[in-house]
């Protein structure tokens, strides 16, 4: 009779068994057998038994005689729950093995009993679970996942832009994200700032944004910097954080972030929204050009309305503040193309992207070949950008 | 007739029109048929030498001409010019 057509309590009555206890001292003897990982590769890699081979069940009869030629070899074998490894074990003697037994209620009961495991390193159980999405796949994995729970991203703003960046960024388990804000939420806001709600209108936006986080993901640590960025401010906050992003609302700040940022050598992931219309690009100091390099000279207040006097539609604000987070994960894994040169271009009521190229300004006073270096004395001086920008 | 794409800000300014077709075979004889056409325009996007304003990036398709041949630019018919100012909307407003 093939196992596939028979129960699995009658396959378990028909098959040798042992116990955790009992297969771990047999293990702990050291003698002659092979243990056998009847699981799939991604449940391997997170947890296995030390030593054991991996052949994920629909491969049993495909490789088992690569692994282990001898029939006559003793053989152990598990997996999560006890069922696909005595489904193994019966196959396996359907296919000429003499020494098969399986390991019951396999590695759930193994870690319940507190018995050792080989686990994936940097990551807890719970962790593991949580990212199984992110670890499912290859370009991300346990390292990538790794290299999320020990990013630093600074968030310019609980804001539009800021709210879905900041949620998804949350989910996507970023240990350390940092949130500049010195408002409060607004009934105005919540049209689009998603991570605020309605009974937290009057509460500090970075107070509000660290409820939803850590209700949302509870590995990420918030620091709240309830101020605005300044000349005076800015280096001492942005210079531990691995990424910037930048939704701010003006142009001095942006300016100021761009300088602060090319000192410090510290990526900007930089978005702004309008209307039905939103931009973004990623400016990464000295390898790509930075925000002066597209944008010289900011334009004269009449050519640049805020979501204030403008509106914007609510969405814009999630569109864009994705594509952020986006941007923001391929940096800290290191896969993919970022929007480094690119400045992307996102038009909502005609649903089109327009991708235009952007290059490093030859004549860039911030990151140009002739801008002068920055004095470490001088690091956080900065030239009046209020009046730059009127 | 190349096809000049117009940025929110300077929409008041074209009608509300976000697309407008234009005669001009270079960059320059398209924006200033845009300016002639459109006269609140104009000093949004020149200076008073007739140069482009420094806060005003145009993109023959998806090319800064600045790093073409600025205005003079040649543009033909299935181009299209970008007009892309600056934005700061985002955080609190």
């Amino acid at each position: 009779m093939e196992a596939g057509t028979l129960k699995i309590e009658d396959i378990k009555q028909r098959i040798q068994n042992l116990t955790p206890e009992e297969a771990l001292e047999e293990i702990e003897a050291g003698g002659d057998f092979v243990l056998l990982d009847t699981r799939e590769p991604h449940e391997y890699a997170e947890a296995h038994l030390e030593g054991a081979k991996l052949v994920p069940p629909a491969e049993v009869a495909e490789q088992i005689d690569d692994i282990v030629p001898d029939t006559s070899q003793r053989l152990l074998v598990y997996c999560r729950s006890g069922n696909r490894s005595a489904r193994a074990v019966h196959q396996l003697e359907g296919l000429g093995y003499e020494n098969v037994v399986n390991i019951e209620g396999g590695i759930v009961e193994w870690q319940e009993k507190g018995l050792p495991v080989a686990e994936a390193e940097g990551m807890t159980r719970e962790q593991r679970e949580r990212y199984s999405r992110h670890t499912l796949l290859p370009e991300v994995g346990v390292e990538g996942q790794i290299k999320l729970l020990n990013a630093k991203v600074l968030l310019l703003g609980a804001g539009g832009l800021g709210s879905p960046t900041a949620l998804y960024l949350a989910a996507a388990g970023i240990g350390t994200m940092g949130i500049v804000d010195d408002d409060v939420v607004d009934e105005s806001n919540l049209q689009r700032q998603v991570i605020h709600s309605t009974d937290r209108v009057g509460v500090p936006k970075t107070e509000s944004a660290k409820v939803t986080i850590n209700g949302l993901n509870p590995d990420v640590e918030v620091i709240e910097h309830r101020t605005r960025l300044d000349a005076e401010n800015i280096i001492d906050i942005i210079k531990d954080y691995d990424i910037v992003v930048d939704g701010a609302d003006n142009f001095p700040t942006r300016y100021l972030l761009n300088d602060a940022s090319v000192r410090l050598k510290i990526p900007v992931v930089s978005a702004s929204i309008l209307a039905f219309e939103g931009q973004i690009s990623t400016f990464l100091p000295f390898d790509g050009p930075c925000y002066r390099c597209l944008y010289p000279t900011p334009p004269p207040a009449e050519l640049a309305p805020s979501c204030g006097d403008n509106g914007v539609l609510g969405v814009m604000a999630g569109v864009m503040g994705l594509l952020q987070a986006n941007e923001v994960i391929k940096l800290v894994v290191g896969i993919g193309e970022p929007l480094i040169g690119r400045l992307l271009l996102y038009d909502s009521l005609g649903t089109r992207f327009t991708e235009l190229k952007v290059r490093r300004d030859p004549n860039c006073p911030i990151c140009g070949p002739d801008a002068p270096e920055t004095p470490e004395s001088e690091m956080g001086v900065f030239p009046d950008y209020e009046l730059f920008c009127q | 007739m190349p096809t000049i794409k117009v940025p929110p800000v300077l929409r008041p300014q074209t009608d509300g029109e976000a697309e407008v077709t234009v005669d001009g075979s270079t960059v320059g004889e398209a924006l200033n048929a845009l300016a002639s056409k459109y006269s609140g325009t104009k000093d949004q996007l020149f200076g008073p030498e007739g140069d482009l304003n420094r806060y005003v990036n145009v993109y023959l398709n998806d090319e800064d001409v600045r790093v073409l041949d600025g205005l003079d630019t040649k543009a033909s018919d299935s181009d299209n010019i970008v007009i892309l100012p600056a934005m700061a909307g985002g955080q609190s407003d």
